[in-house]
């Protein structure tokens, strides 16, 4: 535990001054901060909409909540997995890290977590900065009476879910940027899929929910059809247990391929 | 074995179907400096990586002060500091952050950092990122990130690449005054002897992945045969000469005849036979190959 956890310490010491990290910053702020500022700037179009204010915050969530679910998140998923295995593929630090007195397995899965971490942080970051934003337009546009509904639950769902389906998705791309040190290998496979994973969520395929990439298009997708009570909808659907029994897969797979990889 | 800081009892290492270590017995003792000379390519790297279980060696071939390797790895590699090829440094990372990462890998108080800085001299560098570092400073910041853990056994593969001559000898004497004040181990790689010659206690020869020579610097010396050098004004006639009273004649060139020197008493009566028919000799020498051409022919041989 103690070797997971220097682990751990060591992947933030050393990646805290990358893209990879900063990303997981940076990308919240800047899409939750130009959607704000669409709204502010558009605020009189949105009134004449003349939305009750739960439905506005469901249109104000939905506008960052679909980008990220179609596109950003799992274009972000690829990156971050890629840039988190690339810094010891780079500096060819493998050969160091594996000759440290410490377990395979931790070196192994204190990376992966710290990706975890780090997709958790960025969804959290979206869900905390759409509420403090959404608040702000609040006091900027006081018409919008958006103070008037709670979106709590609606951004916890979601973001909760949107991270769950992201796993599948972190694993295997975790799983290509272990084996493979080039960024065209993974960064493809992983475009493709993407493509592959949007229009099969989007033609409705029955079976698309056993494609990782579609998986965060799904869940967003599923969340907007219960009609009955709009918020509360179930985060532990089919495709979010897709995505953990991927992920969980793909975790144990990798350490195998890692515990026997010979570092020429 | 209880005073080996290192025994391979017959390693052999295969990539694929490519022999790349055959038969080796590496036998390094406590408190050594252990040379480890070979050609590139001779399976020197694969050697030391076998030695920190970065490649898979066949179970009780490895030993590590007494201890069987894949059995033992987190202990014996808590022994081991290690460079290993090009020094493995995170570009991004200052020098002082690079050894702060190893600090909180291996946790250890991260005071050792700008002490190993200094002791490698790059305390001015200190904040400097390392991507912008010389060669020569990152095989240092290398070096201090291998004995930042203050390690029994340093395994230092060709720490010299890319050194100027001060800092070549800044290396040599730290890697004695370790051994001798600190009692540490240290196994260093080379394809030059000369490098080493003057450091090293002990010496393994190795090429194509066999171990050719393996003993003390005096035993590599005594490999080493002496030649007894003649210089005389007529070379052809005093070598035929020599071969019809049976004198074995190794080489010649225009003015020296070289033949075995076996003793000075032997070396006089060849000369007063030489003198008595007629040969005029204007020196006798005796000369050893120096160690580097030694190793040559060592590891021509196979």
């Amino acid at each position: 535990m103690r070797s997971f956890y220097i682990s751990l310490v060591s992947e933030f010491y050393k990646s805290r001054k990358t893209l990879a990290f900063w990303a997981a910053i940076l990308l919240p702020l800047i899409v939750c901060s130009l959607i704000s500022f669409g709204f502010f700037t558009n605020s009189e179009k949105i009134l004449a909409y003349h939305y009750p204010p739960m439905l506005l915050w469901a249109r104000y969530c939905s506008a960052s909540l679909d980008s990220m679910g179609m596109l950003i998140l799992p274009f972000y998923v690829i990156f971050m997995a890629f840039s988190v295995n690339n810094i010891e593929h780079k500096n060819d630090t493998w050969k160091t890290l594996f000759a440290q007195p410490l377990h395979k397995f931790s070196i192994y899965a204190a990376k992966y977590v710290y990706a975890v971490l780090l997709v958790a942080i960025c969804l959290f970051l979206f869900a905390g900065l759409t509420f403090t934003y959404g608040h702000i337009l609040q006091v900027l546009v006081p018409q919008y009476n958006l103070d008037q509904y709670n979106p709590s639950k609606l951004l916890i769902n979601s973001y909760s879910k949107l991270f769950l389906s992201s796993l599948g998705i972190l694993s295997i791309q975790f799983l290509f940027s272990v084996l493979w040190s080039d960024f065209l290998k993974p960064m493809g496979i992983g475009f493709v899929g993407t493509i592959m994973g949007i229009i099969t969520a989007s033609l409705q395929w029955k079976y698309a929910y056993l494609i990782p990439y579609s998986l965060p298009a799904l869940a967003l997708r599923i969340s907007k059809v219960k009609k009955g009570d709009l918020f509360d909808f179930p985060i532990f659907t089919s495709e979010i247990w897709t995505s953990l029994i991927y992920a969980t897969i793909l975790f144990i797979l990798g350490y195998f391929i890692v515990s026997r990889k010979s570092i020429k | 074995m209880r005073n080996l800081a290192i025994e391979t009892v017959g390693l052999n290492f295969n990539f694929g179907n490519q022999t790349i270590i055959k038969d080796l017995s590496l036998q390094v003792p406590k408190g050594s400096i252990y040379g480890f000379l070979g050609p590139n390519g001779a399976g020197k790297t694969t050697t030391i990586k076998i030695l920190l279980n970065l490649l898979k060696s066949p179970n009780d071939q490895v030993f590590i002060f007494g201890q069987e390797l894949n059995q033992n790895r987190i202990a014996s590699l808590k022994k081991i500091g290690a460079l290993v090829e090009q020094p493995a440094i995170y570009g991004h990372l200052t020098g002082r952050e690079n050894l702060i990462n190893r600090c909180i890998l291996l946790g250890i108080n991260k005071q050792k950092a700008p002490e190993m800085l200094a002791l490698v001299g790059l305390s001015d560098s200190a904040n400097k990122r390392a991507a912008k570092y010389s060669l020569g400073m990152k095989q240092r910041l290398g070096i201090a990130l291998a004995l930042v853990s203050d390690p029994e056994l340093l395994l230092l593969d060709e720490p010299t690449n890319g050194l100027d001559p001060n800092g070549i000898i800044e290396i040599r004497n730290l890697m004695i005054e370790l051994t001798t004040n600190h009692n540490k181990t240290i196994l260093v790689s080379s394809h030059l002897l000369a490098e080493i010659e003057r450091t090293a206690t002990h010496i393994g020869i190795i090429n194509k992945g066999q171990l050719l020579f393996q003993g003390t610097i005096d035993e590599l010396q005594l490999l080493n045969k002496p030649l007894l050098e003649i210089e005389t004004n007529r070379v052809a006639e005093a070598m035929e000469f020599l071969k019809n009273q049976q004198i074995e004649v190794i080489s010649s060139n225009q003015k020296k005849i070289t033949t075995p020197y076996i003793s000075a008493e032997d070396s006089g009566k060849l000369n007063t036979l030489l003198v008595q028919n007629g040969f005029t000799i204007s020196s006798l020498s005796i000369q050893r190959k120096d160690l580097e051409n030694l190793f040559l022919d060592i590891t021509k041989q196979n």
